[in-house]
């Protein structure tokens, strides 16, 4: 009989997707499983009412699905060998309503669980989610984006299984295996023993081949991992691939790997498919000695015809849920792997921790002092040392050094993404530390180098900056940001949804987005990480037409790039190695011809006729924001 | 289903395995339908005559024919999974090798992550369907016919009250997969919306934690989640509701077996071995027949795997090497653009060049300058022929660049491209990666020259750091100087630099150009930069707007002659933001 073989994979396919062979199954072990498995029980615990609902459905429908085939036994060595019609009428309309009991009560207890489950999930991932927010920066340098997303989506669809699935499953197929081993063994011990006695037999081979498979299924796992990577890298990088002539020696690497998934595919998935047929030939061969020795047991009149029915049933019924049951242990080994990962980000210190008696912050004017400040990442590697400064209320404060030098970290200390190590940092003559931090954020208006745009509308990104702005605010912060004129040309203006984080958007469109969002923000003090990566230069000047309108009035602190805005910075700071080790007025600094200088000139070394270009730059500076030329009157 | 059954004449070469695994399972499927039967014969015969000889002979028989069958069945496997990997390591082959001879024009109609899941998912997906097929898909059918025809032939009464209850089941399972369908799409969707919330938060966090926006975030993902959660309950209650109704059709037609046989058995025309087969054949056509139903759903979408899969197959590279395609000699490095037109739609598309006419002698270094746009990339994207011109023509030392076989065109021209992609390997590799054959002393002199040397050398492991996958652990910076260096290495006689210091701050940058400079000097160099600066030093500077030349001369010549040259270096040099005065 191949039934036992096949309903299983035949169930697969539609109902967990693409059944598991290329999926993969490396199976992780939690390091403290019993550990998780508390933590883990502690969610399902609100629901404990109604998960002692689904233990109880559970053992009501399995006990009701053995009874079934004792019916039938009965059926036939009580009314049908004695031909009593009536009777058969009465047990088959017994059986119909165990069946249609039985069929009611898995139902219920399946639903029960599927939606019992469903809202434990989604407390666990509310919770995640939530506490994430509250983690700080620091946490989010050390781990990758995409493993961060895993925790959430992997690891969650792993205890996802384990609960929906396998729960009810594994009450249910341990309860039938030993509900039927029982009933075995009340109707006949010596037909009991008989049909049992390949059982052994078939753990042993399942040990065996699960452990092959396993094996197996590691090294496909690795090899399907190479030739990913191999693919990924290659079809991404296509047109440097072209660029280089390379295509011959890509296709020879692909063909390495493709060919060792191959064989691997080949190894790890016949072992894994052996199971079925194998299985199949055991309980057929139980049904044998069922038919045999129960034969042979009824012509000695120690057993029943009726009793034949039952066994066969039985044996039928008996190999299924052992099988499954390694599945399960599997799952829920994922599973308890997942939730452990999961704790430890639960488990990390979230950044804020309110300060008591905090005053809230009064309308500030934005008098910004740095006094002795020292910062370290990792602790004994300084990465900003004894930085002391003083902006004064509107400045604008260029940061100007090499990359690596501290720039942004004077910035993040200053927002509070991390926390000094000595020194202190005032606003207003208040120290930082003494405000909370979504009090002190809220007062600062970012424009960041890598623009961040989040799916929705134009309109949406911009509304960001402040979430109670009205439609014409949005604008009118457009309008002011210079972005008013490409958003309206966008097919649906603003309500233009943005593809993939604003890929539609060119580099440029997107910093006037950033801007126009930070102008409805209107903070006090303005915190700007200017773009390295150059937009056309008319988009520029668009920006920078733009920042400008930003910065009137504000503090600003400016990561600066570009000589024009640095130009125009009320106080420079270079800063080396953690050190602000020059300071001073774009002209100051350049008498000095300290660093700053260097770096300044570095800009036109090599050229051959410095002296033509240098006096032009000082001179230019009769052309002023507002004078500038018309771009219209320039297009040829 | 005409693209998967072009796909799967990918099977072609395996025939003689495919169908021996057909023919296995059909023998497996004689033996098994075989068995009911013999318990019959045990009981009706064997117990009811007493007939202990015929029971033993009958009972080994049934465990030596589970054995053949079960060997049978095992072989089966293993011819069904290596055909089926053959076939999915050859289709993922064929489609590699059309996607490596993709030229730019292909890339630009297919984006790299749609590539890849045809690469991967897709072809997955054809292969679990040639697998189920030799596996299951054949011996469902041959299952369920045989199993009716016993049950016919054996008591068609009976038979055929079943057949009506196994019809029900079959329309029922069908019912259930439209149905579900959707509502598992649903979920697909639901969890990629969540996915999306979530990835952008992550990504954006700095954004979200310095516009204070956790509530904001909170609730975005909340609704989300919500969302996901309602839909999971949609559909797993669906499921639960479903599988024990198609278990309770099949409990309930063994009911009908055991009470409308047992009326038979009592009226003396059926026996209690028969209902006993009767209900074993049962069994065996109801699974079968709901995996059938299953699988229309299956193949469908294997169906749309194949003609994502087959579009690939269909593309024809843009740029071929012409049958007389000869090898380009080496150079001098005159490149030429007469009279070229060019726009990435063959069929009268935007124009993204039109008339450019420009000549670049050897040694000599050419600086584009213009807006996004204007087509600057384009342009010298024409000279290793990444695109072919719709008119007119470039050439090298008078070449048509369309002449000559492509890999010997580009193999003396040197690229360092806007995006700098890099590959997994060590730093070493990856400058190696034009040219292998070269020395340690050549690679640092690349590096050297790149200002990559230092930056290299600081790393613990130096030249033999492992970059992670597309440079993961380098800054732009010092990925665009690996890749400068890369280009360097080849030695080319034609150098290109498509805005590749822009992530370089800029004191790095002038040292690049530095070192550059002698480097260029026999080399024709075309450079496309947004800093100004970076392009002072060109012997020509070019500008371009909507895909026109409208300015070309040396940098004192254009500030004379040309005004959006003028406007350009003042706004970058000039003034510029703060203008205060």
């Amino acid at each position: 009989m191949a039934r036992s073989s096949s309903d299983r994979e035949s169930r697969a396919p539609v109902f967990r997707g693409p059944p598991g062979p290329m999926r993969g199954r490396t199976i992780e072990k939690a390091k403290n499983p019993r550990g998780a498995l508390v933590r883990l029980l502690r969610y399902l615990s609100p629901f404990r009412l109604r998960l002692g609902i689904v233990v109880a459905l559970v053992v009501i429908s399995t006990l009701l699905s053995l009874i079934g085939p004792l019916l039938m036994g009965t059926a036939i060595d009580s009314f049908i060998a004695t031909r009593d019609a009536e009777g058969l009428l009465r047990i088959a309309l017994l059986m119909v309503a165990v069946y249609v009991l039985g069929a009611l009560a898995s139902m219920c207890s399946g639903w029960v669980m599927v939606s019992t489950a469903q809202r434990a999930l989604r407390s666990l991932r509310k919770e995640l989610f939530e506490h994430i927010q509250t983690l700080p920066l620091g946490f989010f340098d050390k781990r990758p984006t995409g493993e961060l997303m895993s925790r959430l989506t992997n690891d969650i669809d792993a205890i996802n299984i384990a609960l929906t699935q396998n729960v009810t499953q594994l009450i249910g197929s341990v309860l039938h295996s030993i509900g039927i081993l029982v009933m075995m063994f009340r109707l006949n011990l010596l037909l009991a023993l008989g049909s049992l006695a390949v059982f052994p037999v078939m753990a042993g081979l399942t040990a065996l081949i699960s452990k092959r498979t396993r094996a197996g299924f590691r090294n496909l796992q690795m090899n399907m991992g190479r030739l990913n990577a191999n693919m990924e890298e290659n079809v991404s990088g296509e047109r440097v691939v072209i660029a280089f002539g390379q295509r011959k020696a890509a296709l020879e690497s692909f063909d390495e790997i493709n060919y060792a998934v191959r064989d691997s595919a080949t190894q790890a998935i016949s072992y894994a498919l052996l199971m079925p047929p194998l299985m199949g030939i055991l309980s057929n061969v139980a049904i044998a000695v069922v038919a045999g020795l129960g034969g042979w047991l009824v012509l000695n009149g120690l057993a029943t015809i009726g009793t034949i029915a039952t066994f066969i049933t039985y044996s039928r019924q008996f190999a299924q849920p052992l099988r499954m049951i390694s599945d399960i242990y599997n799952n829920v080994q994922s599973a308890l792997a997942g939730s452990e990962r999961i704790f430890e980000v639960i488990d990390e210190k979230p950044e804020y921790q309110d300060i008591p008696d905090a005053k809230p912050l009064e309308r500030i004017k934005g008098e910004i002092v740095f006094d002795h400040v020292d910062f370290e990442y990792v602790p004994d590697i300084p990465v900003l040392r004894d930085v002391s400064f003083h902006a004064k209320p509107g400045q604008m404060i260029a940061l100007v050094g090499p990359t690596g030098a501290g720039k942004t970290t004077i910035v993040n200390v200053f927002s509070r993404f991390y926390d000094t190590k000595n020194g202190r940092i005032t606003i207003d003559g208040r120290d930082i530390s003494t405000i909370n931090k979504d009090v002190l954020r809220k007062q600062l208006g970012v424009v960041l180098q890598d623009v961040m745009l989040f799916s929705g509308t134009v309109l949406d990104n911009i509304r960001y900056g402040r979430l109670d702005a009205t439609d014409e605010e949005c604008v009118e912060a457009a309008k002011l940001a210079n972005a008013d004129a490409f958003i309206t040309r966008l097919p649906k203006g603003y309500m233009t949804e943005l593809s993939e984080r604003g890929s539609n958007l060119s580099q440029g469109q997107r910093q006037l987005l950033s801007i126009a969002r930070a102008i409805l923000a209107e903070p006090s003090i303005l915190i700007l990480d200017e773009a390295t990566s150059s937009v056309d230069t008319r988009t520029e000047k668009t920006i920078q037409d733009a920042l400008l309108r930003l910065m009137k009035g504000r503090t600003s602190f400016v990561i600066a790039h570009r000589l024009s805005t640095i130009r125009n910075a009320d106080q420079i700071l270079v800063i080396n190695e953690g050190r602000i080790i020059e300071r001073g007025t774009h002209k100051e600094l350049l008498q000095q011809k300290g660093f700053y200088h260097n770096l300044y000139m570095s800009q036109f070394k090599g050229k051959n006729n410095d002296e033509e270009i240098l006096p032009e730059l000082e001179s230019s500076d009769y052309i002023t924001g507002d004078e500038r030329p018309n771009q219209e009157k320039i297009t040829p | 289903m005409s693209a998967l059954i072009r796909v799967l004449g990918f099977l072609k070469p395996y025939k003689r395995d495919a169908v021996l695994a057909v023919v296995l399972l059909a023998l497996v499927v004689g033996i098994d339908l075989l068995e009911p039967r013999l318990v019959q014969r045990i009981i009706d015969q064997g117990v009811a005559q007493g007939d202990m000889q015929m029971i033993l002979g009958t009972s080994i028989f049934m465990i030596v024919a589970a054995v053949i069958s079960a060997l049978l069945a095992v072989v089966n496997t293993i011819f069904s999974v290596r055909v089926a990997q053959k076939f999915a390591a050859d289709l993922r082959r064929a489609l590699y090798n059309n996607i490596q001879s993709f030229s730019y024009g292909n890339l630009d109609n297919f984006q790299t992550g749609r590539l890849l899941v045809r690469l991967t998912s897709d072809v997955n997906q054809l292969q679990m369907v040639v697998m189920m097929t030799l596996r299951m898909l054949t011996r469902a059918p041959l299952m369920v016919i045989g199993s009716i025809s016993f049950m016919l032939i054996t008591n068609a009464q009976l038979a055929t009250i079943l057949l009506i209850l196994l019809a029900l089941t079959f329309v029922f399972t069908m019912v259930f997969v439209t149905v579900a369908r959707p509502l598992f799409l649903g979920v697909q969707k639901r969890l990629e919306n969540l996915n999306q919330v979530l990835q952008e938060n992550l990504a954006g966090i700095r954004v979200v934690k310095a516009f204070v926006r956790r509530d904001y975030e909170n609730e975005r993902f909340d609704k989300a989640n919500s969302d996901l959660m309602k839909q999971s309950i949609k559909v797993g209650g669906l499921i639960s509701v479903l599988m024990p109704l198609m278990l309770l059709t099949i409990n309930l037609s063994t009911v009908v077996i055991v009470y409308l046989g047992g009326l038979q058995v009592i009226a003396g025309s059926f026996t209690v071995g028969e209902i006993m087969a009767f209900n074993s054949y049962l069994l065996s056509t109801m699974f079968p027949l709901t995996f059938l139903a299953m699988m229309a759903g299956q193949v469908s979408a294997a169906n749309a795997s194949a003609e994502r899969v087959v579009e690939i197959l269909d593309s024809n590279p843009q740029v071929q090497d012409k049958p007389d395609a000869i090898v380009l000699p080496l150079i001098k490095g005159r490149v030429a653009f007469e009279n070229v037109h060019f726009s990435y739609n063959k069929d009268g598309g935007e124009p993204v060049l039109q008339g450019i006419n420009l000549v670049a002698e050897p040694g000599q270094t050419v600086a584009l300058l213009g807006a996004t746009g204007s087509g600057k990339s384009t342009l010298v994207y024409l000279i290793p022929r990444f695109y072919d011109v719709t008119k007119g023509r470039v050439s090298i030392d008078g070449i048509d660049v369309r002449d000559v076989i492509q890999d010997s065109l580009r193999s003396q021209i040197g690229m360092s491209l806007q995006e700098s992609v890099l590959f997994s390997g060590t730093i070493r590799e990856n400058i190696k990666y034009g040219r292998h054959d070269t020395d340690d002393e050549e690679v640092i002199a690349a590096a050297k020259a790149a200002q990559a040397h230092e930056f290299i050398t600081s790393f613990p492991e130096g030249y033999n750091t492992m970059i992670g996958q597309r440079g993961a652990n380098l800054s732009g910076g010092q990925k665009q100087r690996i890749a400068i260096a890369r280009a360097l290495l080849i030695n080319p006689k034609i150098l290109i630099l498509d805005d590749s210091t822009s992530s370089v701050d800029v004191e790095t940058e002038a040292k690049i150009q530095d070192a550059l400079r002698g480097l260029m000097k026999d080399r024709t160099s075309f450079i496309i930069a947004q800093r100004i600066s970076t392009v002072l030093n060109a012997d020509k500077i070019v500008v371009l707007n909507s895909g026109r030349i409208v300015a070309e001369g040396t940098h004192s010549e254009l500030m004379r002659t040309s005004p959006l040259y003028r406007e350009i270096y003042d706004s970058q040099l000039g003034g510029g933001v703060g203008g205060k005065e």
